[in-house]
């Protein structure tokens, strides 16, 4: 295990540390004390490492993250797991708005709440929320999949494009272009496999969702529409 | 960007530390807002005596005399603290509206930053480390305290556009972000008889809270409004004399974390601000949700 400590060491030293690990590595358990809400804790690393932090951080913990497996043990600030590329961010607490924003790929985990902008723009990440998610989360998601165990906040999935939003409790209000959807066998096997690799397995069951979806009105052009240009 | 800080404290205990504190968590929002701070502290009131806190340009020259000079003017007696570019006037508390008229005479470059029975405000131009050891701020005490670091938006940088903003009694406001609609606002405050010193936004956003205090409305009440009157971004952080309140915009795209303990009610722009106060480990921290008004009151 490589313990690094922030507050003695600083930031660029560890991020450093980190980007230099290239493919395969020895050192593939690192954990970081003292965090202190600092910024860009491990972002950028791109290797089969563990990494855990102990504490809470600051904005863009674990951005464009390829391969690693990142436990926050506390809450995140906004944009954890930004523009995530692959590999799993798994947050203990809360997270702050725009998490998972613009993903790519891998496996953002929230055991606590999401605050607003959860999943803006994600292309292609899967995002596992045990709490609740904020207003406008999801806004142009392109694709992946969100589960939310708990509540969704205003105007979720406005402009929504192919993204998957799986949410079992209330629904505060849908945004432009978002509606519920069929629940259909391969969605429950969808579900079934996040909630197993979101430790939710426990809480709740894939029939207990609903599923929404893009009406595909908003993002289609229409030829009907066309004097309206 | 701008950073804020807030703490508001309800074990007594801590006072002798507010200053220490609300310092660190100044100096930590530094990289929010490099160019100017300042720090609202609410340091107590004196048995029938209020406050003045005044800033000069020229702190040697309009000082130097200016007890003798008010005491004077008013008749009554006048104590002068000077803190650098800043003074604190203690003057009989019924005598208040009359020292400041008097001080619009005697020294007509001096501004009022604060006028109140426990309210003093400091802020200046430079890094909050610097300007928090102008006014010596890590040694004042008292009940509850705002600060802002300044990253300028909307009006240039000058002690006048720096944060908090006082336009009524033992009141303050502090902004991060923006507001697009203050210049009908002004217009409209300017009407029933609000004044304006700077062009700055979150002067409006003062004067818009202070004006329904005037009329009578509750803090909350009168919070509540901006959501509906005010049109921008906000994370705002009020004062006065006994409570401490935060509101956010609808739209919540300004950052905000909140801590609660038996001992305090603390606000950062992050939760850097927060990790050095005493028992944050075990505090119940969240981020205030959007368009919902929160506060606190001894």
């Amino acid at each position: 295990m490589q313990s690094f400590d922030l507050g003695k060491d600083g930031l660029r030293a560890l991020n450093s540390a980190l980007h230099a690990l290239k493919g395969q590595t020895n050192m593939t358990a690192w954990e970081v004390i003292n965090p202190k809400g600092a910024h860009a804790i491990a972002a950028g690393v791109d290797a089969p490492v563990d990494i855990t932090v102990r504490g809470s951080t600051g904005y863009y913990c674990a951005g464009m993250n390829k391969q690693a497996t990142i436990r926050i043990k506390g809450s995140a600030g906004p944009g954890v797991a930004e523009n995530m590329m692959s590999g799993a961010v798994i947050v203990d607490g809360d997270a702050s708005q725009y998490a998972g924003a613009t993903g790519r790929g891998g496996l953002l985990v929230i055991k606590g709440n999401a605050s607003s902008r959860c999943g803006i723009s994600m292309k292609g990440i899967d995002i596992v929320v045990h709490g609740n998610i904020g207003h406008m989360s999801c806004f142009m998601a392109q694709s992946g999949n969100i589960v939310v165990l708990g509540n969704a906040g205003e105007a979720l999935g406005d402009s929504l494009y192919e993204a998957r939003i799986f949410v079992r409790g209330t629904v505060k209000s849908l945004g432009a272009d978002c509606i519920e959807k069929e629940m259909r066998d391969e969605h429950l096997l969808i579900l079934e496999d996040l909630l197993r690799r979101g430790e939710a397995d426990a809480k709740a069951k894939p029939e207990e969702f609903r599923r929404y979806g893009s009406a595909r009105k908003l993002y289609n052009f229409n030829i009907d529409n066309a004097s309206a240009y | 960007m701008c950073g804020i800080v807030g703490l508001f404290l309800k074990d007594p205990k801590l006072e002798p530390k507010l200053g220490a504190m609300l310092t660190d968590m100044l100096i930590t929002m530094t990289d929010r807002g490099p160019d100017s701070a300042g720090i609202a502290i609410y340091s107590g009131a004196k048995d029938g005596l209020g406050k003045i806190t005044i800033q000069s340009a020229a702190p040697d020259e309009d000082f130097e005399t200016l007890d003798a000079d008010l005491r004077n003017a008013i008749g009554q007696p006048v104590a002068l603290l000077v803190k650098n570019t800043h003074a604190v006037l203690e003057v009989p508390l019924d005598q208040l509206d009359a020292a400041r008229s008097a001080l619009l005479h005697l020294r007509p470059n001096v501004k009022v930053m604060s006028v109140g029975d426990s309210i003093e405000i400091f802020k200046e131009v430079g890094l909050p480390k610097d300007v928090a050891a102008r006014f010596d701020i890590a040694k004042m005490k008292g009940s509850h305290g705002i600060g802002h670091t300044r990253m300028a938006t909307e009006s240039a940088v000058t002690t006048m556009g720096a944060h908090p903003f006082s336009t009524g009694s033992d009141q303050c406001l502090v902004h991060n972000g923006s507001l697009s609609n203050h210049n009908s606002v002004r217009r409209e405050l300017r009407r029933h008889g609000m004044t304006f010193e700077t062009e700055n936004d979150t002067e409006v956003a003062a004067a818009f809270l202070s004006h329904k205090l005037q009329d009578g409305e509750s803090l909350g009440n009168a919070m509540e409004a901006t959501l509906t009157d005010l049109d921008g971004f906000f994370t705002f952080v009020v004062g006065t004399k006994n409570g401490f309140g935060v509101v956010r915009d609808p739209i919540a795209c300004k950052p905000a974390v909140m801590a609660e303990t038996d001992e305090y009610v603390a606000f950062g722009s992050e939760y850097r601000a927060l990790v050095n106060l005493p028992g944050i480990e075990d505090a119940r921290v969240w981020e205030p949700e959007p368009a919902t008004v929160y506060f606190w009151e001894r």
